[in-house]
C-alpha cells in the first residue's frame, strides 16, 4: 500500500512541461491526493486555456506507471482558483536560477493605466528593469528588459 | 423546466467565448508589432480554455452524451448563442480592440457577479475566469485611450470602429425568459447590474480616450436566440471544415 508521502515525493518528478525546472508540486497545481482501490489526484490548470494540462495529466500516469501503479484517476477541479501564492519556495528559487524572474507579492489592484511593478532582473539583479509587454511566451509569464545588463527575460506574474 | 433553460444559458456564455476566441486567434502571425501578436493569440487562449470548460458543462447539463468538442464543431449558426458583437470581423487592430474593449468591460462584471451563482460549477468557473478578464480589460482599455487620445489617423480610426460597433452593443444584455428564469433561480448575475456598471466603464475609458458615443442608437439584436450576422457562418465554416469534411477525426 503507496503511501500519501511516497505519492507526493513521486509527484515532485513530475516537470511542468512548459517550465521543466519546476515540478508540479513546486508550481502548486496539486490540490488533493486521495487513496483508495484507485489512487485520485487533483490538479488545477494555472490559467483556463493551459495547454499543459492533458500533457501533466498523461505524464503523472506514465510517472505512475513506472512505479507499478496502474490504478489511478486524475482530476482537474477549478476552485479554488490557482494563484502564484501556491508557488512553493523552493519553486521560486528554481525560478531564478532557471532565468525566469519569480513572481513578486503584489499583484496590479488599478484597473487602467497603473504604473508596472518593480522585478527585479533574474540575471543581475538590477532593479531597472522595463515591461515590455503584459503578454509573454506562455499564459502566465509576461515579458521584460533588464536595463543595466540588457538581458531581455520572463517575468512569472503575479495572479491572484 | 430550469434544466431546459440552464443548457441554452451556459452556451450564451460559452459561445461568447468560443467565437471571440476564434476571432483572435486570426490574428496569429499577423499582429501589428510581435509583442501584440502574442499579446492577442494569449487572449483567444484564455478565451478558448473558458469555452472549453464551459461546453463541457453544457454537454453535461444536456445529457445526451455529447462532447465539448461535438458542441464546438458540430452545430450549425442558429444553433449558437454568442452575442452579435463578438463574431464581427476584425478589421484593422483599432475595430479588433475596439471589439475586444466593449466585451471585456461586459464580462468583468459579469464574472465577477456569478462567482456567487448558486449554480457551483458556473461560480467556479467565474472565479477563473475573471482574473484573466481583468488582464484583458486592462490591456484593451489601455489600447483604446492610447488610439483615441493618440494621433488623428489613430483617434479616426477608433472613432470608427466604435461607430460601427456601438449598435451591437445591446445584444450583450438581451433579456428574455431564459435570462430571467436564470436569474430568479440565482444562476446567472442580474442583468440590469451588469449593464449599469459596463456604462459607467465604458463612458468612463471613452471619455479619457476622447471618443464620442454614436449619437445614432439603432440597435441590432438576436445573437442570444441564434438569429446572427452573415459573417458567423463564414467563421464557423472555416473553424468546423475539418470535422465536417472528416468526421470524427482526431488529432
Amino acid at each position: 500500500m503507496v503511501t500519501k508521502e511516497q505519492i507526493w515525493e513521486w509527484l515532485e518528478e513530475v516537470p511542468d512541461p512548459e517550465v521543466p525546472v519546476l515540478s508540479i508540486v513546486d508550481l502548486g497545481i496539486v490540490r488533493d491526493i486521495e487513496l483508495g482501490e484507485v489512487i485520485k489526484i487533483d490538479i488545477t490548470p494555472t490559467y483556463s486555456g493551459c495547454p499543459a494540462m492533458k500533457v501533466i495529466e498523461e505524464s503523472i500516469i506514465i510517472e505512475f506507471k513506472k512505479k507499478g501503479v496502474e490504478n489511478i484517476k486524475v482530476n482537474t477541479v477549478l476552485s479554488p482558483a490557482w494563484t502564484t501564492d501556491w508557488l512553493s519556495d523552493n519553486g521560486r528559487v528554481k525560478l531564478k536560477e532557471y532565468g525566469i524572474a519569480p513572481p513578486e507579492n503584489e499583484v496590479d489592484k488599478s484597473l487602467l493605466f497603473s504604473k508596472p511593478l518593480i522585478v527585479p532582473c533574474p540575471n543581475c539583479d538590477s532593479r531597472e528593469t522595463k515591461m515590455v509587454s503584459e503578454f509573454g511566451s506562455t499564459a502566465c509569464k509576461a515579458h521584460y528588459v533588464c536595463l543595466s545588463c540588457r538581458e531581455p527575460f520572463d517575468y512569472f506574474k503575479c495572479l491572484r | 423546466m430550469s434544466v431546459n433553460n440552464l443548457f441554452p444559458y451556459v452556451l450564451r456564455v460559452a459561445d461568447d467565448s468560443l467565437i471571440l476566441g476564434h476571432r483572435l486567434s486570426e490574428w496569429c502571425g499577423h499582429g501589428p508589432i510581435l509583442e501584440e501578436d502574442i499579446a492577442l493569440t494569449n487572449i483567444a487562449l484564455d478565451l478558448i480554455g473558458q469555452a472549453t470548460t464551459l461546453l463541457q458543462y453544457a454537454a453535461k447539463v444536456e445529457g445526451k452524451n455529447r462532447t465539448e468538442d461535438d458542441l464546438a464543431f458540430l452545430r450549425y449558426d442558429r444553433h449558437y448563442f454568442n452575442s452579435l458583437l463578438v463574431e464581427q470581423p476584425n478589421g484593422d487592430f483599432g475595430m479588433t480592440i475596439m471589439r475586444q474593449f466593449l466585451f471585456d468591460a461586459y464580462r468583468l462584471p459579469m464574472f465577477e457577479a456569478m462567482q456567487h451563482s448558486s449554480d457551483q460549477q458556473l461560480a467556479a468557473i467565474a472565479e477563473k475566469s475573471l482574473k484573466e478578464t481583468k488582464y484583458h480589460y486592462r490591456h484593451s482599455g489601455e489600447w483604446i485611450i492610447r488610439l483615441g487620445d493618440g494621433t488623428d489617423e489613430s483617434h479616426q480610426r477608433v472613432q470608427k470602429s466604435l461607430n460601427l460597433l456601438w449598435r451591437y452593443t445591446s445584444d450583450l444584455f438581451f433579456n428574455d425568459e431564459i435570462q430571467k428564469d436564470m436569474e430568479a433561480k440565482g444562476i446567472a448575475p442580474l442583468m440590469d447590474d451588469i449593464k449599469s456598471s459596463w456604462e459607467k466603464n465604458v463612458k468612463e475609458v471613452l471619455s479619457e480616450a476622447t471618443l464620442s458615443i454614436p449619437e445614432n442608437n439603432w440597435e441590432q439584436v438576436g445573437g442570444r436566440v441564434g438569429k446572427h450576422s452573415e459573417h458567423l457562418g463564414y467563421l464557423l465554416a472555416e473553424m468546423q471544415y475539418m470535422q465536417r469534411a472528416y468526421p470524427n477525426m482526431e488529432w
